[in-house]
Order: C-alpha cells, then structure tokens, then sequence
C-alpha cells in the first residue's frame, strides 16, 4: 500500500499498479506515470481533449458501493472491495481519474478493441510506407506493429483523396494519409490563434483543407507537421530530403529571441536537416516558431567566414594592434547578446585585460514580440551579459557613446564579437578611423573593414548556454562540426585574452581554459549566482536563476508564453 | 630425453629403377591429354551463371520502362558495409506518367569496393527495385571509378519482369477509387 494521498492526489489502480496522481490528470498521463503505455492519436497533452479517434480505449470499473448505504460492498472471494467493471471500453484521453479507479489497459477487451480500431483507420490509409516522410517516427506503424493485422480484409476501392496540397509555404497535406484526428485543427485554432484549418465532406470522405481563401501561412505552421502522428501533413523544407532514422538529435536552444525556446537539431554526417522543438513545459510546450527552423541554413552559407591562416597567427596580429595602442581606454570591447555565457564571461576577461571595462558595449536587439515563443527581445543572451557582469545596465540599440568616442579620437581599436558595427549606428568615416578586431560567422561591412577577422562558430557547431527571459540557464550542444578555417569562440577568447594580459605584462594570468569543464569552474567561482552549476550537471530543460538583482531593470519583452515580465516593458521602438 | 633411432630401409631394386614412378607419372599426364577440359580460357570463355548467383547489386526497370526504385533509402540503411549512397528527390508534379510515385532517386551510387554481397539489399527493398544479378566482374583503376552512379546501375540492371505492377495499380486505383 502506498501513503495516504495529499489532499489533491487521487490513487487510481492501473493494472494493478496503484499510483496517487493529481486530480484533473487523464488516464493516459496516468498510466504514463507508471510505464504503461496507452496507445492515442487524437490526445495531445498542449491541446484539448476531442476524443474522435478511439485509440485509447481502455477498460475500466470503480469501486462499488451500496446504492441506498453508500457503504462499500466487499467481495468475499478476495475481502477487498468490489470493483464495478464497465462493460463496454471506455476512452482513456476523455477520462479523468477518481477515487478508486480501477484500469485495465491489457486485457482482451482492450487489445481487441484496439485493434478493430486500426484496422478501420487503415481501410483507406494508402500504406505508401516507401514514399512516406513520417516513415520511422509514425505512430500509425507503431501502434500497427502491435495492433496492426499484417493483412487486409478490405477488398473494395479505397478512398482517393487529395495527394500534394499546399495548405501554406511550409506545409505540404496528403489527404489519404490523414486519420482525421484533427489535432492540426485544434493546434491552429487554440495555440496558434490562426483557424484556417477545418474538415469538409462526411465519414470517410472527411478531407482535411484550409478555408476558401485561407492558407496555413502563420509562423507557427510546422508545428502542426510536428502533432500530425501520420505523414499527412509534411514540412515542404524537409520533404523527400533525408530519412528520419539516419539523423542524430542534438538537444539545442532557439537562438532568434530571448525566449529560449528548446529545440532538437537533426543532423547527418555534419549536415543539418531540420529543427524542431522540444518539450519543456516551463518555456515553449512543444512548439516553436518557423522562423527558428530556418536559421541552421546560414551554416553552411556561401558567405561564412573562414581563413586559411593559422589562429595562433591571426591572435598574433591583434597582439600587436592592442600593442601598439597599449594607452588606457584605447581600446574598446562590443560584446554580444548572442554569445553563450561562457563566451560573455571570457569576453569580459578579455575587456578587463584590455583595459576595456569603461568602454564594453552591448547591442541590443528588439523587434516585434508576438506574444507566443518569439519575444521582442531578439538578442537570446542579454540575461547572461548581466549575469556575468559584462554589462552592468540594459543594452541599447545604436551605440552613440562608442561613436562618439570614436569621432573624439579617444579609441584607437575596437573588438567585435560578431557585431556588425555599421548595423548599430557607425557610420563608414567612423568605421574607417579605427582598427577592428572581429569575430565572427559571417561576412558583413565590419569584417570587410577589420584588420583581423577570427572566424568562428554558429550556435550549432559549439558547446554552451544561454541565459532566457526568464533568467533560465539552458544549454546547447554542438550539431555538427564547424567548417574548416573556423575556430571555437572560446578557444579564441581565450587566446586573445592570453594575449592581452601579455601585452600588459600584468601579474601573467593563469592560462584562460577554452574548454567547458574549467571555465565553468572559474565561471562559479566569480559569478555566485552560477555556484553550484557546470554544464555537465546542468538539466536539458534547465534551471531558473535567482534574478532578484535585476528584477527591477526595464527589460523590453512583453508577455509570451509561459512569462510575464516583472517590471512594466518599455516602449518598443523598431 | 630417450633417443628413437629410425632405420632407413634400403630400396628395392625396382624402386631403384625409378621406372614405376615414371610410368604413373606419365599415365596421369596422358590421361589428361584426352580427357574433356576442365578449365575456361578467361576472359575470352566465360562461365554459365547459375541462378540465383549474387553478383554486383543493379536497379532495374519495370517493363514500362519506368525506374522502380522510390529512394526509400531501406537498403541503405541495411547495407552492412554502408556501400550505398542515396540523395533522395522528389518527381515534380508534370512528369503526369509517374508523378504518383512522388519520390524517385537523384543519385543513387554503391561503392563496389565497399560491397560485400551479401544480397541484403536485395531483400530489404519494398518495391522490388535493386537485384544481385549475374555481372560479377568489376575493375578500374581509380577508388571512383569502383563507385557505380545511378546511370550505370540501371544498365547494369536492365529490366525484369514485374510480378506486381505496383504503381500502375496504384494509378488505376486512383482514377477509378471513390473520389467524392
Ligand atoms: S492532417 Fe495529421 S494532424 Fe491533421 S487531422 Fe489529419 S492526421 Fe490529424
Ligand atoms: S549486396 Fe550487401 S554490401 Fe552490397 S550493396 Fe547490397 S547490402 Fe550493401
Ligand atoms: S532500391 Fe529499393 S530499398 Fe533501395 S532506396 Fe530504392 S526502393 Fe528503397
Ligand atoms: S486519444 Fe483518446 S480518442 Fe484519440
């Protein structure tokens, strides 16, 4: 027997495991927590419950009690209560649980049904398996390996149904496909606030379209790709390009806003092939936007910088730039929103040995908030610049005091970290009366300008964290490897940090680690807030921080899914 | 450590002769002479393929002349060596004899110096597409030129005969299915 449930537990009794779960939870996510799986197409938890596609049925009873005394009658066969068993199968999704529920999931009942209910759902299906996108990751030949007849009765013609609709510019329909559980329906309505999904015609005729004149156009259309448990809807991006059971998952962080949203890279042989997300019920559900599945292609762009010089001598170039302006304040450091907190933290070494301090710079990002999973907010690491103390108070957009020091003649040479100056309010004479150490992904105005140009790395191809509106920890792994001629961010922070110390002939600072386990040691040690953490231990769906320090800052995001900014946004200007 | 000494025996005056031998020896030989050959002057000769032989894996055409294969990428997958490279396409929507097949290869290249087979490309392939046919000899002078590209595969292949006609039925069934 277990402990006496909490006042909002109810014990329910799943084949015969007893488990005390919260009032509300349905049988599905029930049984989910003692490892019994009920197999559902139409049940998603992020939506509501519709209960149309019969999958999950289960057989059920409860505990039984004296009509008129409503004291429990006890089986003398056992001394235990009785249990009232419905005779017919009841669905697990629409059933919430109650004291005493009694479910079977395995019995004869159960598999029978289950399995009369995937033999009509494959009546029309086309089983074009071969040509399928879904192949390898459907749940109609899952449930079919188990439930499936491995022939067919159905000797009549087959529905025939539309096969290649454009519902969108992402979204690809194969109406045969589709089992009508309407999931897509439901996630445009209520998540993406968009309803131009519906069904037109009766029973098996039943076809999935966008309403005349429609189209499943919104940012958040592939997510319903994602929900289809079928190949019915397809990503046109993704489509007939690589099967799924060759690609590795890589667990990664949505880098277009601050909002974090968890996603999964798919990878083959060093080639991206698709994002999608991954559920973390604090921060995204288990959506994201489209716009976030599309930033991988920039890896492998025409226009990504690379070098055929060794780092140690590109390193070697900006020594003697920051030796020959070795005056106090010549120098000044644009950080970036975009790094990791790692990235952030060297950064900040870096200005500190640069004699940089006063004149570290950040660039802020805003745009347009659409109140779901992309904030206005479009920098993913503010957070961690604060958090590292890299910058003190919240970034803004152009960088007039920079600019103005520059026409002042004060700073002689400026360090980029993949900041395009022209962007932020530097006009080509200022740009030209400075020298310019950059890093960076890609070509843009300021690294045509720079004198020394440090390829490096994209969100995909590197280790780290991010810091998100929240002041969530969440971190990234590395996809795929970085092209050759591109070094790791860290690795050449870490160098240029090594070698502005030298430039000082300071106290020689204790090499600066490059690799994840050290830094996060000194990471700890300077940042308190970071105690305890390493980006080992860290969780995939991270971990809050204690922000009290910068609650009260005016932070630009308004409210998303999942937050609420603590101090009122400010005006945002784009 | 005991010492076995073994005695030589003397030959016989016949074996001394050498001439038994000698005899044998010759009768072999002769009987060589006239017996049916048992060689094959390769390459101008060459040896009947048994069915059922395993030779170098090639794509075939379906007697309407159509490529079969749909890139599932199945026996990519289930090729041991990974001899098998596939870049999967799409077939556009204007090709109207088979633009219901939807998907059919861009490239297709098996690396012959990696291929082992083992046939089991051959049977993992739903649409019947790829066959260890009778071709089992395979040269060059560079690794690229051991890679068979998907031009060379279906020449290699040729066409066999369908037992199935899959994709025409397919066709069939759409033109004449209960469209509402
Ligand atoms: S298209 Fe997919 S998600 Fe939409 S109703 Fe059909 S099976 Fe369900
Ligand atoms: S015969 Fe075997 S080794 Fe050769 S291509 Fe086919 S699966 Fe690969
Ligand atoms: S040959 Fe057969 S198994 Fe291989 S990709 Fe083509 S259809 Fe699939
Ligand atoms: S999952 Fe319960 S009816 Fe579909």
């Amino acid at each position: 027997m277990i402990a006496p449930p909490k006042p909002d537990l109810v014990t329910v009794n799943i084949d015969g495991k007893e488990i005390a779960v919260p009032k509300g939870t349905n049988v599905i996510e029930a049984a989910r927590l003692v490892n019994v799986d009920v197999p559902h197409y139409c049940y998603h938890p992020k939506l509501t419950i519709v209960g149309n596609c019969r999958m999950c049925l289960i057989e059920m009873g409860l505990p039984a009690v004296d009509p008129a005394t409503k004291a429990p009658i006890i089986d003398p066969a056992t001394g235990k209560q009785k249990i009232n068993w419905i005779p017919r199968p009841q669905i697990g999704c629409g059933t919430n649980v109650s004291p005493g529920l009694h479910v079977k999931t395995t019995s004869p009942m159960v598999k029978e049904a289950r399995e009369g209910v995937m033999e009509f759902l494959l009546i029309n299906h086309p089983l074009d398996c071969p040509i399928c996108d879904q192949a390898g990751e459907c749940k109609l030949q899952e449930q079919s390996t188990g439930y499936g007849r491995g022939y067919s009765r159905f000797i009549e013609q087959k529905n025939v149904k539309p096969k290649r609709t454009q519902l969108g510019p992402r979204v690809t329909l194969d109406d045969e496909r589709c089992i009508l559980c309407s999931r897509c329906i439901r996630f445009s309505k209520e998540v993406a606030k968009d309803d131009v999904l519906g069904f037109v015609d009766r029973g098996s005729y039943s076809t999935l379209t966008c309403f005349p004149g429609k189209q499943l156009a919104n940012n958040y259309s592939l997510n319903t790709v994602d929900i289809c448990p079928v190949g019915a809807l397809t990503s046109t991006d993704f489509r007939f390009k690589m099967r799924v059971w060759f690609l590795k998952q890589t667990n990664s962080i949505d880098p277009e806003s601050s909002v974090g949203a968890n996603t999964v890279v798919w990878s083959r042989e060093g080639q991206i092939y698709r994002v999608t997300p991954r559920r973390n019920d604090e921060v995204n559900d288990t959506w994201m936007a489209d716009s976030g599945r599309e930033l991988f292609k920039a890896v492998n762009a025409p226009d990504r910088l690379a070098t055929t010089a060794s780092i140690d001598t590109l390193v070697a170039q900006a020594a003697a730039l920051f030796k020959a302006n070795s005056t106090p304040g010549a120098i000044a450091v644009v950080g970036s929103g975009r790094s990791s907190v790692e990235e952030q933290f060297l950064t900040k070494q870096l200005a500190a040995a640069l004699n940089a301090t006063a004149s570290t710079h950040l660039v802020s990002r805003v745009g347009q908030g659409d109140k779901l999973l992309i904030s206005a907010d479009r920098n993913p690491n503010v957070r961690g610049a604060l958090v590292t103390g890299l910058i003190s108070a919240l970034p803004s957009q152009k960088l007039t005091a920079l600019a103005a020091a520059i026409d002042a003649g004060k700073i002689k040479v400026v360090v980029s970290v993949g900041e395009d100056l022209a962007a932020v309010g530097l006009t080509a004479a200022q740009l030209a009366k400075v020298s310019f150490v950059y890093l960076g992904t890609h070509v843009n105005p300021t690294s045509a300008a720079a004198q020394v140009v440090l390829p490096t790395l994209s969100v995909f191809e590197k280790n780290g964290t991010f810091i998100n509106q929240q002041f969530r920890l969440q971190k990234f792994a590395k996809a795929v490897p970085g092209p050759s001629g591109a070094t790791d961010d860290l690795i050449v922070l870490a160098k240029l940090v090594t070698a502005a110390s030298a430039r000082l002939s300071s106290a020689p600072l204790a090499a600066i680690p490059s690799d994840l386990g050290s830094l996060w040691k000194l990471l700890a040690a300077e940042v308190p807030v970071l105690g305890p953490i390493t980006y080992a231990n860290l969780p995939e769906t991270g971990l809050l921080l204690d922000a009290t320090p910068f609650v009260a800052l005016p932070f630009v995001e308004g409210e998303t899914l999942h937050f609420k900014p603590v101090a009122p946004a400010v005006a945002v200007t784009v | 450590m005991a010492v076995i000494t073994v005695e030589r025996k003397p030959l016989t005056l016949l074996e001394r002769t050498y001439l038994p031998q000698i005899v044998g020896g010759l009768a072999t030989t002769f009987k060589h002479l006239i017996a049916p050959k048992k060689t094959l002057e390769y390459p101008e000769q060459r040896p009947a393929i048994p069915p059922g032989y395993r030779g170098v894996p090639t794509l075939v055409r379906d007697p309407n002349g159509r490529e079969k294969c749909v890139s599932c990428q199945l026996c990519e997958f289930v090729c041991p060596p990974k001899a098998i490279r596939i870049t999967p396409g799409e077939i556009s929507a204007d090709q109207t004899d088979r633009a219901h097949v939807e998907k059919a290869p861009l490239a297709f290249d098996i690396d012959m110096l990696r291929c082992i087979y083992c046939g089991l490309c051959q049977e993992v392939c739903p649409e019947e597409a790829i066959f260890l046919q009778n071709q089992y000899s395979m040269s060059g002078y560079t690794r690229a030129e051991m890679v068979n590209h998907k031009d060379k595969l279906y020449e290699l292949g040729g066409t066999l005969p369908d037992q199935h006609y899959k994709w025409d039925k397919k066709k069939t069934a759409e033109e004449h299915g209960n469209a509402h």
